[in-house]
């Protein structure tokens, strides 16, 4: 893989190519599970445990990183479809015999590992949308709206029974950004917004209790200090009792004292920002803005269709993770079970993530190589 | 084929031109969103950030009050009256409890827990603060403490705390002077200051220690710790430590007030003697008296309501809240009031036949003697008590000029002794029975008035009162228990002032009169305590007193008082008011026997008895007969 343009290659550079990697999205990265790594120690009480366990989740995120950077496109596309109904079997697997876990069903156990098919979805459904929008002609049509419309709403409304929420609308938004990129007239969207709207009422009847109580519990945390509401309460008093500048690493007294719940998984940004203050999470918001930045760019630049709607596509989704985990934490949104990407502790959606990742890796490497 | 190729290659440069319209879009609208974060991050971080600060300190420190220990009280000798002994209690802490109807079952199987018990803990709960302690038994023994102990690990949130608990280890004897202490209730907390109670559980609830409360309380300390969201303390951070309450000295004489009650016996009654110089009050008994202890913990309903239905009403202050028609104790101050007021003098005689007639009038008012007393002045009728002289000095007199006389010496009025439950007693008067009765005065009123029957009622302690404020020929000192207060077990104790109240006006002449009628009436043949006093007289000293006898119900005028056929709780209360040495008294004391039939033979008995024992503990006795 020796350029062919005669300019002399740094180590590095060449390291990177040979790869399949994207240097710039790799660093943003890097220092984003260097961050998460430095808030989890803090989160989880010190705990060298956790750091090694988390490290070792990291390591095989990378691995598959590395692996998917090299698969190629062409390849990719064509097993999107296999993919997709693989994922869609084992969601209604989960139905037939998963596991419970913590009150919902989403767990399938092979004997050998046991896993959430919901994520191998996160990542399934913008490729099989991606797949069937660049077999059309753009921009889609009607028909092709109503023909994406079932392949997301059906393993939305699977994953949504297990019930999952959080992963549900992941894998929701991942599809219908597809439609989005793919150019769907304005006026659908329009369409689907008023229907969702009108949706609303029944999705609300659809609910479990704990998922409505979570949404009056966001319009009213303190009708609920110590139950539901909770969390919300001592996510915000964490948050905002850091201030400009912080508490300072590992003196967060919320998170430290245990006032504050799931510290170190889907409320870990409430200890980042009571440690690391306003500024901390300015550099992280910042941070996150550059990664999807890089992603878009990645898609922008790639030639193909389906590269440009997938790399988007994964991008936009990494932007919904951040934008509702930090909206939900900060007292904006309902608490929705979604991490914040790459620094919550927690295996399953780094790999995904990463995974992510390195589909955008190998639709950047792979266009250069098209390119030149 | 070529403008297929071209066409598909527009199309392409077409799809991507589209698709970056998008991109830029998602751009703006993801810039528009981590913008809304950004400011709601920083309206919480920055603008919001002192309340938040606020809580998250509230969150992670908690005030944890240290209850001040409990002065002591001792007697004028030093005695201990009620001291602080640890005790053991079981707590539970709420907030680790869990499942509360379960814990309380489980616990209910290893000590016992009365109803009361469950309901007070209930009670209890809804007023503290979280994470606070709720006690739920205390004066729990080592049987059950161990119990427990083996079984903490299925009780969450129990803690067994050893406190201080008060204890009283004389009981019953004192339970009139001392009170006691009790769990603070709704009642208490309207009166208490809540901050400086944070951390006490018991109260004064009545006697001195509800008198004293707050010099006996102390002032409660509190130290800062932080707290984890279980609430357990991870650290103190900073302490005030509490003051201690002081201790009391009380006037009390631990041993006298034994020889009183045992004076009293058989009987129910009441004994208080007072030390005329300075009003310290020597011993204060009402008998039966009842053991505080129970009260500590919590008496039981049944308990409780056997102290109750007690036909011999131990829970009764019978020397304070006890009013009692003060029969003929009260003589000496009408004769005062009538030698005063210039209606009769010493010397004048007269002659008592049994019974007396209001001029113009039919009804008899009858003497407690049959045939009267024969030819008496003033200081023999006192002596020989006789009803006729002083039916005839009080119609004399008229009500207006023998109630303010009476006033005078504080019937009718509290004096305002420093414990709790003292009632004023009933002074009649014109206008004391129109706003009570809104009926006018008539004479016969003031005719039983003059020998202490009718409307007027004192307590044993005025009557205690009106004999000191007699041997202090008309100084009034006001009656107290607080001898002295100190500062710790070391500190040196600070004597409280002798206080004054008004006087009683009369020249000295006439007091020379009074003082000589009652030393006539216990040591003159004639007199009504000779029997029991004068006719085997105290060595070295001399006492002055008057009898009395108290009718607890009216006979009719024809009819006679036979103790023998009348049933016991019918009998007349034995009066006796009494101060000596008689020249230079040292102790006053008033006594009320209660249904023990005639003063002089029931009731002066046990004035002498306690006088004795006073007098020969201070060495008095002895000394006199030294000099003989």
């Amino acid at each position: 893989m020796i350029s062919v343009t005669g300019r002399e290659l740094t180590t590095s550079q060449w390291l990177l190519r040979s790869l399949r990697l994207d240097g710039t999205l790799l660093v943003l990265i890097g220092v984003l599970l260097m961050i998460g790594l430095v808030v989890l120690y803090s989160a989880s009480g010190e705990s060298v445990q956790a750091l090694e366990r988390q490290m070792s989740r990291i390591a095989l995120g990378a691995f598959a990183l590395l692996a998917v950077a090299r698969i190629p496109i062409s390849t990719l596309r064509s097993v999107s479809p296999w993919l997709f109904l693989g994922a869609l079997g084992l969601l209604v697997a989960v139905v037939l015999f998963g596991d419970v876990g913590k009150g919902a069903r989403r767990w399938l156990d092979l004997g050998v590992i046991r896993f959430q098919p919901s994520e191998i979805m996160k990542l399934a459904m913008p490729l099989m949308v991606a797949w069937y929008l660049s077999l059309r002609n753009a921009p889609p049509r009607f028909i092709d709206l109503l023909v994406v419309g079932v392949l997301i709403v059906v393993p939305v409304l699977l994953i949504m029974r297990q019930p999952d929420l959080g992963t549900a609308l992941l894998v929701g938004a991942a599809g219908l950004l597809v439609l989005f990129l793919a150019g769907l007239s304005w006026r659908w969207f329009l369409g689907l917004g008023l229907a969702i709207a009108a949706l609303i009422p029944l999705l609300w009847t659809q609910m479990h209790d704990y998922q409505r109580q979570r949404i009056v519990t966001l319009l009213n945390p303190e009708s609920d200090p110590l139950g539901a509401g909770y969390h919300i309460i001592q996510s915000k008093i964490a948050i905002g009792s850091g201030g400009l500048y912080g508490k300072g690493w590992l003196n967060g007294t919320q998170s430290q004292l245990q006032f504050l719940p799931e510290r170190s998984t889907d409320f870990v940004f409430a200890v980042y920002a009571e440690e690391f203050g306003f500024l901390g999470v300015m550099l992280l918001l910042a941070l996150y803005f550059l990664i999807v930045g890089r992603g878009l760019w990645i898609a922008a630049m790639a030639q193909e269709r389906f590269c440009r709607l997938i790399a988007g596509s994964i991008s936009l989704t990494f932007a919904v993770y951040m934008v509702v985990n930090i909206g939900m934490v900060s007292g904006l949104l309902p608490v929705v079970g979604i991490p914040l990407p790459l620094v919550s502790y927690g295996g399953t959606s780094l790999v995904t993530l990463m995974v992510g990742f390195g589909i955008l890796m190998a639709v950047h490497s792979q266009q250069r190589l098209v390119n030149r | 084929m070529l403008t297929d190729r071209q066409d598909s290659f527009d199309e392409a440069g077409r799809d991507q031109r589209r698709f970056s319209v998008r991109v830029l879009v998602s751009l703006l609208i993801l810039f528009v969103l981590v913008t809304t974060l950004g400011v709601r991050l920083f309206s919480l971080q920055v603008g919001a950030h002192e309340h938040f600060t606020t809580l998250s300190e509230n969150n992670r420190l908690r005030i944890e009050p240290i209850p001040p220990t409990r002065g002591l009280i001792f007697d004028r000798n030093g005695v201990l009256l009620a001291e602080n002994r640890p005790a053991y209690q079981l707590e539970v802490t709420v907030e680790q409890a869990g499942d509360l109807d379960l814990l309380l079952e489980r616990l209910s199987r290893l000590v016992d827990l009365s109803p009361l018990e469950i309901e007070r803990f209930r009670a209890s709960i809804r007023q503290r603060r979280p994470f606070q302690p709720v006690l739920l038994k205390s004066g729990l023994d080592d049987e059950s403490v161990a119990r427990i102990a083996v079984a903490r690990h299925e009780l969450p949130g129990v803690e067994i705390e050893a406190r201080p608990v008060r204890h009283y280890p004389l009981g019953a004897d004192f339970a009139h002077v001392v009170g006691y202490v009790g769990r603070i209730n709704e009642q208490d907390l309207l009166r208490l200051n809540t901050r400086n109670y944070a951390g006490t559980s018991h109260t004064g609830k009545t006697g001195v220690e509800r008198y004293f409360e707050d010099i006996l309380h102390g002032t409660t300390g509190h130290k800062q710790v932080e707290v984890n969201a279980q609430g357990r303390v991870i650290r103190e951070l900073s302490a005030v430590p509490p003051v201690p309450g002081k201790d009391l000295v009380l006037s009390i004489d631990v041993e006298l007030q034994r020889a009183a009650r045992d004076a009293l016996a058989p009987h129910d009654g009441a004994v208080v003697a007072i030390d005329p110089a300075t009003g310290e009050v020597l011993a204060l008994v009402s008998k039966p008296g009842f053991d505080p202890n129970p009260f500590v913990h919590g008496i039981s309903h049944r308990d409780f309501a056997a102290l109750q239905a007690d036909p011999h009403k131990p829970l009764f202050n019978r020397a304070l809240s006890g009013q009692y028609p003060p029969g003929s104790t009260l003589k000496p101050i009408v004769a005062l009031a009538g030698l005063e007021e210039n209606v009769t003098t010493a010397e004048r005689r007269m002659f008592a036949t049994g019974y007396f007639q209001i001029p113009g009038h039919e009804r008899r008012y009858r003497d407690w003697r049959r045939g009267g007393h024969g030819w008496v002045d003033m200081s023999r009728a006192i002596a020989v008590s006789s009803d006729v002289y002083f039916y005839d000095l009080g119609f004399k007199l008229g009500i207006d000029r023998m109630a303010p006389m009476l006033g005078a010496f504080g019937i009718g009025s509290r004096v305002g002794i420093d414990a709790t439950g003292e009632r004023p007693g009933i002074l009649p008067s014109r206008e004391w029975k129109r706003s009570v009765q809104n009926l006018p005065w008539f004479p016969g009123e003031t005719v039983i008035t003059a020998i202490g029957q009718g409307y007027m009622l004192t307590t044993p302690l005025q009557l205690a009162d009106v004999a000191s404020t007699l041997a202090n020929r008309g100084q009034r000192v006001q009656p107290r228990l607080l001898r002295a207060i100190r500062d710790g077990s070391n500190g040196d104790p600070v004597m409280q002032p002798v206080r004054h109240l008004p006087p009683v006006i009369a020249r000295e002449a006439h007091w020379d009169v009074i003082h000589d009628a009652m030393v006539e009436s216990v040591h003159a043949r004639h007199g009504t305590a000779w029997g029991s006093i004068g006719s085997n007289p105290p060595a070295g000293y001399r006492i002055a007193g008057k009898t009395g006898t108290a009718q607890v119900f009216s006979l009719a005028p024809d009819q006679e008082y036979d103790q023998d056929t009348l049933d016991r709780s019918l009998w007349d209360h034995a009066l006796f008011i009494a101060y000596a040495p008689a020249e230079a008294p040292t102790i006053a004391v008033g006594v009320l026997v209660e249904h023990g039939g005639s003063g002089g033979r029931v009731a002066a008995p046990v004035a002498r008895k306690v006088i004795d024992f006073h007098l020969a503990s201070q060495g008095l006795i002895a000394a006199a007969e030294g000099a003989r």
